[in-house]
């Protein structure tokens, strides 16, 4: 290995984490930060099915215009625990509790989290939130989206909201336990020599999501615990028939839910800054410029809050500022997206399933960023929000960008987590598909929001049902394409080859240690001497 | 199947030139995108033997004007944006105003000669016509696709929403806010006329009070005359004559008396403090509903 990063001893490959205690008990009472993330799998893989077979049923109602489910209720049920699970279940925590708590201490050169039993904690934190919401589910659901808007939600609504808010509460504090145990760790763990610029982008992405985290998630939590409060004690904050303000919340809401929209995705971008170099063998093109592109988003994704309320009856002056503010916010990931594409430029590029969910999320990613241009120019916006314009594009950065970006991770690292290979041609083709079905279910919508079908309707004009059968289509060969990897991740576990510690020929220290790691990662402490991405790299690759 | 929408106001043409322009300058860096990414995917691609030189490596020049270009781009998109949306939200001085109560599921509509309808709202063309709007119970809001237009019903606050119509015709009006279980069945229509047959339409069906009388009786009934005065002349209380549209002087500053204001002063009167004057006017907020203020706000809009 040239330069870059050197360790010394290689552990005898039949010890791994996985192998360090059988027991139930050894896996639930683990202070393990690779056995953790594997908890987290389960746990999040389970809540994206769960939230997966909702959307089924929305997109199987909709195909008839007088909807095939017969009650609206149940219908809005069914969308707002979709979006509920989605976000808060999957989306925001999927990338860091697994990949981030796999990888965060390999690719420091650390041993573990610096606080790994508080890592554990968010992980019961994480369950526990998840059995609440699950409660309220099987209790009766709520219906009121995972917007929770008021007075809708604190006095009209029939659902079990006040358990649903309770469980997104608990889950907020998990999501702050995780970003402040990454941002120790990377500032108190990093390998000796390694400094932050010769940190890898997916560190970087993952500080800055675990800052957004830290201090956006109290503002959530304040807002529900008020909403809560309005709904048993009918104190009058959001009511105004009892002196609330509703716009407050929105607020209130958004004001951590912007910011949320960002932790989903930077992971992502994270993710994809270390494919696009590895399947390139290249460096990454502008490192620098992508790190503080990620630093920028950040900070920048608290100043943009106002641009879900053009509508709502906030001033026009505010309006003109959250719009410009906006389109602020795009030009760092304009930034990426270039440099991605200038990473590839003169590479020696390798399309193995990681690279191919890569390149999907770019495509897919810069149509949901394009899209935002129109829901920011205010005009237009006003035609726009509220049908299925808005929720196309939303579709297009959080499930293909983010969801993309997951699955090119877990297939990258997978071989490093699990110690085997999936079976590549299987992935490929579960890239493609899952390309083609997430475009043929997601792009008629933008027609047909401009054509002006609103959003969260059970039932709809005539009109638009071509459009509304065309999605739902897609919709189906999404769901196949997205069961595809677990029936082969699942298969692999058992039947597939064994791998080797860099079976990609990828830098980095978790590329260093043995697939899969031992309990304590690193026989030896590693010292970094060089800035990350020095490709090619030529490390011997050699699959037992 | 249609895959076109009607241009049924000078918005609604103005705001397709604007999706337009976007989707143009959107297709545009797609084509870049994608067609960057496939002409690398070929040309680098393993194993092609093509000869790859160097790699580039001083980046500051491109990545500075490739942030400088976008950077300008958006800034003239926000221009047009915004400054289309701030004609959008101001309405004429002479528009038609129509009054709309949004209840779960439904839309009442009330015509200043006390006409009422449900789910409908008849309309005459080629005359601004100005929506006054509030909710009775949870947010609504008020969309007609083919003005291009939406806005926010609150409870507890006048929204206004204006468009001039063009083309007489029958359209979609939907609720966009999630408004519980009939959220999907709070639909109607707007029926756009030639203002000859909206006189006639206005003058045919069950006909009341006009909106101001229905108003002065609300007046009356509530005792307003005792403080400001039978026909709003003033005493104890300011006069109300020729309020509406003046600025009023505040303990605390100017405020330009609109609905909305008419509407504060009404429901919660120690929000604003009318300078000069004792406070003594007593709130009717949970008194009057929604309907009856807006009548009695009709009613003292008409007092010149
Ligand atoms: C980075 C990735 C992004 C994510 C994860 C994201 C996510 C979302 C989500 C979830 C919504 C829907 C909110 C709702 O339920 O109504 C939304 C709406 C919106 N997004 Fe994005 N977005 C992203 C990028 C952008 C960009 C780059 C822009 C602007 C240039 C933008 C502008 C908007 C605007 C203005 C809305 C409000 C739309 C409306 O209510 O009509 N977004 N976004
Ligand atoms: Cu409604």
């Amino acid at each position: 290995m040239k330069g870059a990063a050197v360790t010394v001893g290689i552990a005898a490959p039949q010890e791994s984490y996985l192998t360090d205690g059988t027991t139930l008990k050894s896996w639930l009472f683990t202070t393990d930060h690779k056995r953790i993330s594997l908890l987290y799998l389960a746990t999040i893989t389970f809540f994206f099915f769960i939230g997966g077979f909702a959307a089924a049923l929305i997109r199987y109602n909709l195909i008839l215009p007088e909807g095939v489910l017969d009650s609206p209720e149940t219908y809005n049920k069914l969308f707002s625990l979709h979006g509920v699970v989605m976000v808060w279940f999957f989306l925001v925590p999927a990338v860091p509790v697994t990949l981030g708590n796999f990888l965060v201490p390999l690719m420091l050169g650390a041993r573990d989290l610096a606080f790994p039993r508080l890592n554990l904690l968010s992980w019961y934190l994480f369950v526990l939130a998840g059995l609440v919401a699950l409660y309220a589910l099987v209790a009766g659901g709520v219906d009121t989206g995972w917007t929770f808007y008021t007075p809708l939600s604190s006095f009209y609504s029939n659902g079990h909201v006040v358990a649903t808010v309770v469980a997104i509460f608990i889950a907020g504090f998990s999501s702050i336990a995780t970003g402040l145990n990454f941002i120790i760790s990377i500032h108190k763990l990093r390998a000796p020599g390694m400094t932050f610029y010769r940190m890898p982008v997916f560190l970087w992405s993952l500080y800055a999501t675990s800052v957004i985290l830290v201090l956006a998630t109290p503002v959530l939590a304040m807002t529900l615990l008020l909403l809560a409060f309005e709904r048993i004690f009918r104190i009058g904050v959001f009511d105004p028939a009892i002196g609330g303000d509703p716009l407050l919340f929105q607020h209130l809401f958004w004001f951590y839910s912007h910011p949320a929209v960002y932790v989903m995705i930077l992971p992502g971008f994270g993710v994809i800054s270390e494919i696009i170099p590895a399947f390139s063998s290249k460096q990454l093109f502008g490192y620098k410029f992508v790190v503080w592109a990620s630093i920028a988003i950040a900070v920048i994704s608290f100043l943009v809050w106002g641009h879900h309320m053009f509508v709502a009856g906030t001033s026009l002056y505010s309006a003109l500022v959250f719009s410009i503010l906006s389109y602020m916010v795009a030009v760092p990931s304009a930034i990426k997206v270039f440099n991605w594409i200038g990473t590839m430029h003169k590479g020696w590029i390798r399309f193995d399933a990681p690279m191919l969910y890569a390149i999907g999320f770019i495509g897919l990613f810069t149509i949901g960023g394009l899209t935002g241009l129109f829901v920011a120019a205010l005009a237009a916006d006003v035609h726009l929000t509220q049908t299925y314009f808005v929720v196309a594009h939303f579709h297009y950065v959080m499930v293909g960008g983010m969801v993309s970006a997951f699955f090119a991770g877990l297939h990258f690292w997978w071989p490093k987590i699990t110690g085997r290979l999936y079976p590549e041609i299987w992935g490929r083709v579960a890239a493609l598909i899952i390309f083609i079905g997430f475009n043929l279910t997601f792009a008629p919508q933008f027609l047909l929001g401009y054509l002006g079908m609103p959003r969260r309707y059970h039932s709809y004009a005539a009109e638009f049902q071509v459009l509304n059968v065309l999605s739902s289509a897609g919709a189906t060969i999404l769901a196949v394409g997205y069961l595809l990897p677990l029936a082969y991740l699942g298969w692999s576990l058992f039947y597939g080859r064994r791998a080797a510690a860099n079976p990609w020929r990828a830098t980095g220290l978790e590329w260093t240690t043995p697939s899969p790691p031992p309990t304590e990662n690193f026989s030896t402490t590693p010292v970094v001497t060089g800035p990350p991405y020095q490709y090619p790299c030529t490390e011997a690759v050699r699959n037992e | 199947m249609n895959f076109t929408l009607p241009q049924a106001t000078v918005d609604a043409r103005e705001v397709d030139a604007l999706i337009l322009a976007l989707t143009l300058a959107s297709l545009a860096v797609l084509a870049l995108v994608f067609g960057l990414m496939a002409r690398y995917m070929v040309k680098y691609r393993a194993g092609s033997p093509i000869d790859r030189g160097k790699p580039p490596q001083k980046t500051w020049r491109l990545e500075i004007s490739w942030t400088v270009a976008t950077l300008a781009a958006f800034f003239g998109l926000f221009i047009w944006g915004a400054d289309l949306y701030v004609r959008l939200f101001q309405p004429p001085a002479n528009a038609l105003q129509i009054y709309v109560v949004g209840k779960q599921w439904m839309w009442k509509v009330e015509h200043p000669g006390g006409q009422r309808e449900i789910n409908t709202l008849h309309i005459p063309i080629r005359q601004p016509v100005q929506l006054v709007m509030t909710s009775e119970d949870v947010i609504h809001d008020f969309s007609v696709p083919a003005f291009r237009i939406k806005h926010d019903v609150l409870p507890g606050r006048y929204e206004t929403l204006w468009f001039t119509v063009e083309m007489a015709g029958v359209y979609h009006l939907f609720c966009t806010q999630l408004c519980g279980e009939g959220h999907a069945s709070m639909i109607g229509q707007v029926v756009a006329m030639e203002p000859e047959e909206y006189e006639r339409w206005l003058g045919g069906g069950a006909k009341g009070e006009t909106f101001v009388e229905a108003g002065a009786d609300v007046f009356r009934r509530h005792g307003c005359a005792g403080c400001h005065g039978d026909q709003g002349a003033g005493g104890i209380g300011p006069a109300l004559a020729g309020l509406y549209g003046a600025q009023v002087k505040l303990t605390d500053g100017i405020v330009k008396a609109d609905e909305a204001y008419l509407r504060d002063c009404i429901m919660t009167p120690q929000k604003r403090r009318v300078a000069g004057y004792p406070e003594i006017m007593p709130s009717f907020a949970g008194q009057i509903d929604e309907e009856h203020l807006l009548k009695l706000i009709a009613y003292i809009k008409s007092l010149k």
